[in-house]
């Protein structure tokens, strides 16, 4: 007797495993291969030309100026030093306008779904117009209505003798503290734990149990009334340094350079638009009887809103509201255009010119834009699990 | 930017025989040079309004055209930032860089270019506004000043301030419309670039007699067309191109007079024109007559520089170290010979 379901010899590699893992092998061999045709065949164009070549450039002295900087700079300092400035000035850009879309853009989608016909028409108004302009266009619309609008620094316009708003940027008092400030900074940031730990147990055992205790009064505690008192304790002297004309400009206090703020808004107005749309689709997206049995329950507009809608909405709203955060890290890079000392501006420009490495700096401006990517997206995927998982 | 990617892009995938030796082959096979030149400068490179390409940098490339190929109009210009020029040249997407480059020994060597000889001897400035009521650099202290990113304007500056212990603000764009845009807006009290490109730029200013030039100059910018290392037959062609027409103005031949030099001029003339036994063509790779077609293009250098920067045009600018050698100047050409 033959058995009468033996299936029917197959030949080594044509099973599906090892096929696979084939194709795999072959095709990793063939990136691999083309990673070293291309590495090889640039550095004997770039030698055969007599064109420098490799890092070393990072630590020579850059020679150029920048406006902005988190970071001690000056024209002394090395290329690699000014990598990391644009970098910082990058990111800093990245989450302000982060913080600026999604506050913005939250109100456009609530704005968009209102029973309030006045109020749901300026919001479609809104996103229509800063959705459909190109970017550059309103960066530049922004950074050159702030130079034509504002006054030179010595007409300013003065609030309160404090601040000064000039097309120079905006000048704010600079708090400063004489002694013990690094005291209160350690406060501050004990104080920031506490108030997250506490949070995070009232909140594991509200999940457990169905109630735990209150715990919002642990923020102002940690972080205003404890540094409050490290501050008074140590004696510290708190004090402000004002901006003060001098010269040709104000000098002291904090400084918003236009483009910083002409960026800044750029950017936020724009990707709010995209985000409002993504936030009224999300709410729409909400099977209805929910809110029917929501308000059969007797809750009110507000919280039906709040504990109902929203939660579930954020499930629809979170994977494409990563990508306009994404998009928004990477238009930063159109702000070099009105003169934002960023990545293209620093990396792509003034260094690639004057070392005249251009694979080199591309290579660098592509890592930062690449690591920023993948640091926007993991953040958002674990909100997003968490969001399938728990809800919020 | 898209440029830079393309470019850097094109040095990664070329084929071993990127572009070196064999420029003249392939411009010859193509029927036009590719031409480097800024995105719009007037008096040196800047689409007139029929939208022909006209200047000081774009006529040389025409003189080059006309020498290589007898025909001044096969030129293809790309305009490229401060910031895509070198890298434009270097990948191979333009043949020869001409425009308003300063030869520095960093570009000489780091770079992989090679300089032909300087055709504007030229230096950085500071442009200020009249109402301001600066008149000397020394009066700089807190001053936000604008400069076009990856220049050697940007790295001057920054000299100049440190050495007279002053602080300045840059504010540094990669194209030289909006370095002007915003100093024009208000943006800065200062503008700096080389006293030419100031002198250009005040031009297109919404009132360019409110600003001035401030008398003192900070630096030396030999401006220079460039073209890559490794084509030692282009670049002579180049080199020898533009001292021809110094050559020209030296001796007295002018796109006017050229025909009746070409047949009666002294023994110098007939060798430069390849009139004479004894012509150049030969050492160039080219034939007899390519100074003569050069020159005829557009003139001599004298004539170059009347017509585009000199004091009949909007530039007015004085010749000054660029008069010849035996006016005061010193702009020379190595012996034709
Ligand atoms: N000579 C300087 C460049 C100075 C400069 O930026 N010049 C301006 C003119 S004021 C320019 O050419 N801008 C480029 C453009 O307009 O495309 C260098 O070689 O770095």
């Amino acid at each position: 007797m033959t058995a009468p379901f033996l299936p029917p010899r197959q030949i080594f590699w044509t099973r599906r495993r090892v096929k696979s893992l084939l194709v795999q092998v072959v095709f990793l061999g063939g990136l691999a291969w083309l990673a070293y045709f291309l590495f090889a065949n640039t550095t004997a164009n770039l030698q055969r030309q007599g064109i420098a070549s490799g890092f070393g450039f990072l630590s020579q002295r850059a020679g150029f100026d920048v406006s902005l900087s988190f970071l001690p700079f000056t024209s002394d300092s090395s290329y690699g030093r000014a990598f990391w400035v644009a970098v910082v000035n990058a990111l800093v850009l990245s989450a302000l306008g982060i913080v600026l879309a999604t506050i913005l853009g939250f109100g456009l989608g609530l704005a968009r779904v209102s029973k309030n016909w006045l109020i749901a028409r300026l919001a479609t108004v809104y996103i229509e117009i800063f959705r459909n302009i190109p970017l550059l266009l309103q960066l530049f619309f922004w950074y050159f209505a702030i130079l034509r609008q504002l006054p030179g620094p010595k007409e300013s316009v003065v609030l309160a003798d404090l601040v000064f708003l000039n097309n120079r940027g905006l000048y704010m008092p600079r708090p400063q503290v004489d002694q013990g400030g690094w005291v209160i900074m350690v406060c501050f940031v004990a104080g920031l734990c506490m108030a997250l730990v506490m949070t995070l147990r009232a909140r594991q055992q509200r999940l457990k149990t169905g109630h735990g205790p209150k715990s919002w009064y642990w923020w102002p505690i940690g972080l205003v009334a404890l540094p409050l008192t490290a501050f008074m304790i140590t004696g510290a002297s708190l004090s402000f340094v004002i901006p003060e004309l001098r010269g040709f400009n104000y000098r002291g206090g904090m400084l918003m350079l236009p483009e910083m703020l002409a960026a800044l808004l750029g950017l936020g107005f724009y990707i709010a638009a995209a985000i409002g749309e993504i936030v009224r689709s999300g709410i729409q997206g909400v099977d209805k009887g929910q809110v029917e049995a929501a308000s059969a329950l007797g809750l009110a507009r507000r919280d039906i809103m709040r504990l109902v809608v929203l939660p579930q909405a954020m499930r629809i709203i979170i994977p494409p509201l990563a990508t306009q955060y994404l998009s928004l890290a990477k238009n930063t890079s159109l702000a070099a255009a009105i003169a934002f000392p960023e990545i293209i501006s620093i990396v792509a420009g003034t260094t690639l010119t004057q070392t005249g490495q251009a694979l080199e700096a591309i290579t660098l401006a592509m890592l930062f834009y690449m690591g920023v990517s993948l640091s926007i997206a993991a953040v958002m995927n674990f909100l997003n699990y968490r969001v399938l998982r728990h809800g919020n | 930017m898209m440029k830079l990617l393309t470019a850097t892009t094109a040095i990664t995938l070329a084929g071993t025989g990127l572009a070196l030796a064999g420029t003249i082959d392939d411009i010859k096979a193509r029927g036009h040079i590719q031409c480097g030149v800024t995105q719009g400068v007037p008096g040196f490179s800047n689409p007139n309004d029929a939208g022909d390409w006209t200047g000081f940098d774009v006529d040389i490339c025409r003189a080059v055209a006309a020498a290589v190929l007898s025909d001044a109009d096969a030129v293809r210009y790309t305009p490229l930032s401060n910031t895509e020029r070198f890298t434009a040249l270097q990948s191979g997407e333009v043949d020869i860089l001409s425009r308003t480059t300063t030869r520095t020994l960093n570009r000489d060597t780091a770079l992989g270019l090679n300089f032909a000889p300087v055709v504007f001897y030229d230096g950085q400035g500071f442009m200020v506004r009249e109402s301001s009521g600066i008149t000397s650099a020394l009066e700089l202290d807190g001053t936000t000043v604008c400069v076009s990113a990856g220049s050697t304007s940007e790295l001057n500056v920054a000299d100049y301030f440190t050495a007279n212990n002053m602080t300045y603000e840059p504010v540094r764009f990669e194209k030289a419309d909006e370095v002007l845009a915003a100093y024009d807006a208000g943006r800065c009290d200062v503008y700096t670039s080389d006293l030419s490109g100031l002198a250009a730029r005040r031009l297109v200013m919404q009132n360019p007699a409110e600003h001035l030039m401030l008398k003192e100059t900070i630096s030396k910018e030999p401006l220079a067309p460039a073209v890559r290392h490794g084509d030692d037959a282009w670049f002579d062609i180049v080199t020898w191109t533009v001292y021809a027409l110094i050559a020209a103005e030296e001796l007295g031949v002018t796109a006017a007079n050229i025909d009746q030099m070409k047949a009666e001029g002294s023994p110098d003339v007939q060798r430069l024109l390849g009139s004479s036994e004894t012509g150049t063509g030969e050492w160039v790779g080219l034939d007899n007559d390519w100074a003569t077609r050069a020159i005829a293009a557009g003139g001599n250098y004298g004539e170059l520089w009347a017509r585009h920067l000199g004091p009949d045009t909007p530039l007015k600018l004085a010749r000054g170290l660029n008069e010849l050698y035996n006016n005061g100047g010193i702009q020379y050409a190595m012996p034709i010979k």
